[in-house]
């Protein structure tokens, strides 16, 4: 294999990796703040308790997100080093504009969410525990941004720079809001709320499975299943629905693509499940008419461009793009079916609490909205190939011509042994962490609480902590 | 261009914020097998740096991000040229951060005895990794005419940039060592009393043999001070540092003696940034491929907008930072969410 296919799979990996984590820092810690919100208002120490819970599973995964992100920081450079040279002026600044202002956030104010929950009030570990996620949502904007310059790239014009053709800045404003920039947030924040509520689930419908934690279970359900079905069903009809309008606009043979389509059609169908021949240049399986011409345009009898209108080069790996695009859509669908269940259920004189079968769907339900997060993030990079920078640069420009294939199988080789020794580690502690479940909080311990800092005057009041401690 | 030789600056500012916060931390995982006798002490130890080494080391992802966009043709060459070694660090830096937060989670002594050697190993490994790129990049290496790097990993560990290697492994763990004298207690503290000064010794014999070193090397750097002579205030500087410190230790009077270790980490690499400018990344090949601080550089529009952001951003990060710092002051206490 080419040190170029090679870079390719490394990244691949190494991004879909890092990928499982960012979502549930976002979207857990939504649900975190949901907590912070309830201990301070209403004082049950029942909040505090799920919070201190939850804060540790963050913990984990947190650090599983920082130790994995920085790789993908560097990969540009290392392996994508013509890349980084043609896009620095723009794309590098988005990057260090995340570290500035998401990076700093999440780092400085990690610590006191961690370790805090024992020398803070409610009040301040809420504002410290708001600080560090919303870092992560401000993380996610930049990279997103980034991302959505490559798809499509926007206030910027192409000079010779000192090795070469550069890609140089004309407008910050264009860059930052590129057209698909917008749509491709909200769809990205709300997939990761839905990833974060059904995380909770999941844990809380184990218990109940269990027999365990009964009554801090079934809060956990009451906050993270409400969230669940109202974002599922916003999710597909109005932030997935205004991707694909996005993608037709703006990347059409991306679109046609996703739904395996060649010729150009009216009231073109959607395909619920199907194979792409690239051959023969056909599409084959179940299908809604003129479905994909409502979606994209509001309009069943709008006309959806098909991939023969464009070069051949310039095609993605059409059957690939094609299968993990529907798998997300599916996905998608039994959302809003699992959601709307389990509402029901609940409403029905609270059958939930004893409808084992539905609670073992929840209890799996985090597996399937994280393939779902990363079937969506597939099929935008696979369907952005073959360019790197949509039809301004193409992978195959972009590698490293220093690096050689030998070095890209040793760095493959590390990254494989290192991420499967860290991921088994991780779900290792996860289980141990779960497994032992919410601690109780006795009287002492809210007492005690009720005593620790709860303002900025009072941090900056206290004495140094070692004379509070011993006396 | 003004704004070129301003990022030169916050970049070396940046690499300093990163040295100087994240090196106490360093130095205190490469100190730590000799200095905690049991448990408890490598507890303390690690949550002495516990609430801030991830704030630490943000700053050395900003250093990689601000390079990507102040200086693009350098993080493409240095990254894609230093392959296998970069590839070494981000090994040690996940390592690193996998050790910490999971020592503490199972209290079993083999596990715990594994992390400890993976903090220690992986802390040693950064530092040293990070000591032999700056040699590297202040010897120069081999960047050709369209500006890519071919250097084997062999290459870049010359006995030179191990010697630089073994000073930033010295810098850093005096540097960890007098940090912790501000957060230990009882035995272990005397012990950090008496080792310390040990460590000051022994650093600055290293740094000293090095520093002739680098001004014996066949390239610009020694030239660059003497046609620039002002530029001799950051040796100097660091010189007064580290005696200032090493007499502020005599009297016990740690907080001050560990700003004046900080100091001197600045004026350091405000040496190393004397010695190279204008040049970013010499070249072994032909001074005429230097990547310099004009022809590596975005566009002024990208160095403006990133300048802007600066202007926001970095008040409220030294804000938080120092509110981190005053928060989490004091000697370590354990209790049940410590590592």
């Amino acid at each position: 294999m080419t040190a170029e296919s090679l870079s390719r799979i490394q990244f691949a990996l190494t991004a879909s990796f890092h990928f499982i984590f960012p979502p549930i820092s976002m979207g857990l810690g939504l649900v975190l703040i949901v907590f912070g919100v309830q201990s301070v208002r209403t004082k049950d120490p029942k909040w505090r308790r799920l919070a201190v819970f939850w804060v540790k599973v963050y913990g984990i995964v947190f650090s599983m997100g920082v130790a994995t992100g920085i790789v993908q920081e560097f990969e540009f450079g290392t392996n994508w080093s013509e890349y980084s040279r043609f896009v620095g002026n723009v794309f590098g600044s988005l990057l260090a504009a995340e570290g500035v202002f998401a990076f700093m956030l999440e780092g400085g104010f990690l610590g006191l969410m961690l370790f805090g929950g024992s020398r803070l009030g409610p009040k301040m570990w809420l504002f410290a525990t708001s600080m560090v996620v919303g870092g992560a949502h401000f993380s996610a904007l930049w990279i997103i941004m980034a991302n959505s310059w490559m798809q499509t790239p926007a206030g910027y014009e192409v000079r010779q720079g000192t090795f070469g053709q550069q890609a140089f800045m004309t407008s910050f404003a264009d860059v930052v809001f590129t057209p698909s920039f917008l749509p491709r947030i909200l769809h990205v924040w709300v997939a990761s709320w839905m990833v974060g509520a059904t995380f909770v689930m999941s844990v809380a419908a184990f218990y109940l499975l269990k027999g365990r934690h009964v009554e801090i279970s079934k809060t956990m359900i009451r906050v993270a299943l409400p969230l669940f079905v109202v974002l599922s069903v916003l999710q597909v009809v109005a932030f997935g629905a205004s991707q694909a309008t996005e993608v037709a606009s703006n990347q059409p043979e991306k679109l046609a693509a996703m739904e395996g389509v060649f010729q150009t059609q009216q009231c073109a169908p959607m395909y619920l499940a199907g194979w792409v021949n690239e051959s023969d240049q056909t599409t084959t399986g179940v299908s809604i008419p003129c479905l994909l011409s409502l979606l994209v345009a509001q309009n069943p009898d709008a006309t959806v461009t098909g991939l023969n209108a464009f070069p051949q080069s310039d095609w993605a790996p059409l059957n690939l793009v094609f299968q993990v695009y529907h798998l997300m859509i599916n996905l998608g669908m039994l959302f809003i079916a699992i959601g709307v269940v389990a509402a029901v259920l609940f409403f029905w004189k609270r059958k939930l609490w004893s409808a084992r079968w539905m609670l073992w769907i929840l209890a799996v339900s985090i597996v399937l909205t994280e393939l779902a997060t990363q079937s969506g993030w597939w099929t935008a990079e696979f369907g952005r190939q073959p360019w790197v920078v949509w039809q301004v640069m193409r992978t195959a420009q972009a590698e490293s011509p220093t690096v050689s294939a030998g070095q890209v199988w040793f760095s493959i080789g590390m990254f494989v042994v290192l991420y499967a020794g860290l991921f088994g580690v991780f779900l290792f502690l996860l289980n141990k962490v779960i497994r032992t479940g919410p601690a109780p909080l006795d009287e002492e311990d809210a007492e005690e609480a009720r005593s620790l800092p709860d303002s900025f005057g009072e941090i900056f009041r206290r004495r140094s902590r070692v004379s509070s401690v011993t006396g | 261009m003004w704004l070129n030789d301003v990022w030169f600056v916050l970049y070396v500012v940046i690499i300093g914020g990163y040295v100087i916060l994240d090196g106490f931390d360093l130095g205190t995982g490469i100190l730590h097998p000799f200095i905690a006798r049991d448990d408890r002490e490598r507890r303390v130890l690690l949550n002495a740096i516990g609430p801030v080494w991830d704030g630490n080391e943000v700053w050395l992802v900003l250093g990689g991000g601000a390079l990507f966009a102040a200086f693009p043709l350098v993080y493409a060459s240095l990254f894609s040229g230093f392959y296998l070694a970069m590839m070494l660090v981000l090994l040690v830096l996940i390592l690193r951060t996998v050790a910490i937060e999971f020592r503490s989670k199972r209290t079993s002594t083999r596990w715990r005895a594994t992390w400890d050697w993976v903090f220690f190993g992986s802390s040693l490994g950064i530092t040293v990794l990070l000591g032999v790129a700056l040699a590297n990049v202040i010897r120069g290496v081999a960047v050709d005419a369209q500006g890519n790097i071919t250097v084997s990993l062999i290459d870049l560990l010359s006995p030179y940039a191990l010697a630089v290697g073994g000073a930033a492994v010295a810098m850093l763990a005096l540097h960890g060592a007098i940090f912790l004298t501000l957060k230990t207690t009882d035995d272990l503290l005397e012990r950090l009393h008496h080792l310390v000064p040990k460590l000051m010794v022994v650093f600055f014999v290293i740094m000293t043999a090095v520093v002739a070193w680098t001004l014996a090397l066949d390239n610009e750097f020694a030239e660059n001070f003497r046609s620039r002579p002002w530029t001799v205030v950051f040796p100097v500087g660091a010189l007064a540092s580290v005696l200032t410190s090493w007499v502020l230790l005599r009297r016990s009077r740690y907080l001050p003696a560990f700003l004046a270790s900080g100091t001197m980490i600045a004026f350091l690499l405000g040496s190393v940034a004397a010695g190279l400018y204008p040049v970013l990344v010499p070249s072994s090949i032909d001074s005429a491929y230097d990547l310099t601080v004009q022809n590596s550089a975005s566009a002024p529009e990208t160095l403006t907008v990133m300048f802007v952001m600066a202007l926001i951003g970095m008040p409220f990060v030294l804000l938080y930072t120092a509110g981190v710092y005053y928060f989490f002051r004091g000697r370590v206490v354990l209790d049940d969410e410590s590592y």
